[in-house]
């Protein structure tokens, strides 16, 4: 079984009002000196078999058609494990 | 009123229900006041039905889950309704559609949350700029109408050589007067480099009569399609 985890987040220069709603809430709060928030989303995924090239190739592409849309975000795929233990 | 009218020689239009969708029955009647026949598409279907052109309807489809549009892009009846459109078919999408339209790249651009963070809800003032398309050939260039907004994720976004192209090709297709919800260059809809798809944020199918909404500027975007298709 391999874990992998893919984040995704607004690209730099699309406006995040989400994030901008979470920073304008924490002075509130009482926390100061929070110059930018930006919200994205992570997706853990599990997946059967080894961590092969094909595989990673595999979830470059769910990324790139289902888990992140190009034209307003970016993504990362990042190998988290690969163990038997895993279920 | 529900379901499909039956026979004639009208065009054929299709409105797709995904789950989640909230104006079809409202898109349905707008067609069938246009003077042409409304037929129900089932987001599940490999099925368009013969028809002769299709509406994505509003709403909220698979809940907005993901992203806008991200999942109803992938129902089976969108593969049929992307080769149709590649093969120029009209194609409307409204709203949420606008949405799964951007999602499946056929226009290009996305639409996030609003600048603002709130959902608008108003009777919108916006300005026809394009009159080429399937969809607004029965309007004057630079027509000034009169049309329901209602989203929370409506505010229009692309790279600026896609808003430079956009704009150089003329298919920003309808702009805000004023600008509600953040869109850049205050775009409410956009067409294909062909004019037989277009997305639109407002909703036209809200102001086709008198008795609700706010008259009935929309009416046009449906009577158009006629014109093509007769």
């Amino acid at each position: 079984m391999t874990r992998v985890v893919v984040d995704v987040m607004p690209k730099p220069e699309i406006l995040d009002p989400q994030g901008k709603a979470v920073q304008g809430a924490l002075p509130r709060l009482g926390f100061q000196g929070v110059t930018e928030v930006r919200q994205g989303k992570r997706f853990e995924l599990e997946i059967e078999g080894e961590a092969t090239p094909e595989l990673l190739a595999d979830v470059e592409r769910m990324a790139e058609l289902l888990l992140s849309n190009p034209v307003i975000e970016d993504y990362q795929v990042t190998l988290v494990e690969t163990a038997e233990t895993l279920s | 009123m529900n379901g499909n009218d039956v026979g004639g020689a009208r065009p054929r239009v299709g409105v797709v229900t995904f789950p989640g969708s909230l104006d079809d029955v409202d898109a349905r009647r707008a067609v069938r006041l246009a003077g042409a026949e409304a037929v129900a598409l089932w987001h599940g279907d490999h099925d368009l039905q013969g028809v002769d052109a299709v509406v994505l309807p509003g709403g909220f489809s698979y809940g907005d889950y993901l992203r806008c549009g991200a999942i109803a892009r992938f129902a089976p009846v969108m593969s049929q309704v992307v080769d149709a459109a590649r093969e120029g078919m009209p194609v409307l999408g409204i709203c949420n559609g606008f949405q799964i339209l951007c999602e499946t790249h056929l226009l290009p651009g996305a639409l996030i949350r609003n600048d603002r963070r709130k959902f608008g809800c108003l009777d919108q003032r916006l300005v026809i700029e394009n009159n080429k398309t399937a969809w607004t050939n029965a309007y004057d260039a630079g027509q000034e109408v009169t049309i329901v907004l209602k989203n929370g994720e409506g505010s229009y976004v692309a790279d600026n050589p896609t808003l430079d192209m956009l704009e150089a090709e003329g298919r920003v297709v309808a702009r805000y007067v004023g600008n509600p919800n953040g869109s850049q260059r205050a775009i409410a809809g956009v067409t294909n480099e062909a004019g037989n798809v277009v997305g639109l944020m407002p909703h036209p199918e809200h102001a086709v009569e008198d008795l609700c909404g706010p008259g009935t500027d929309g009416l046009a975007f449906f009577t158009s399609l006629l014109g093509v298709l007769v």
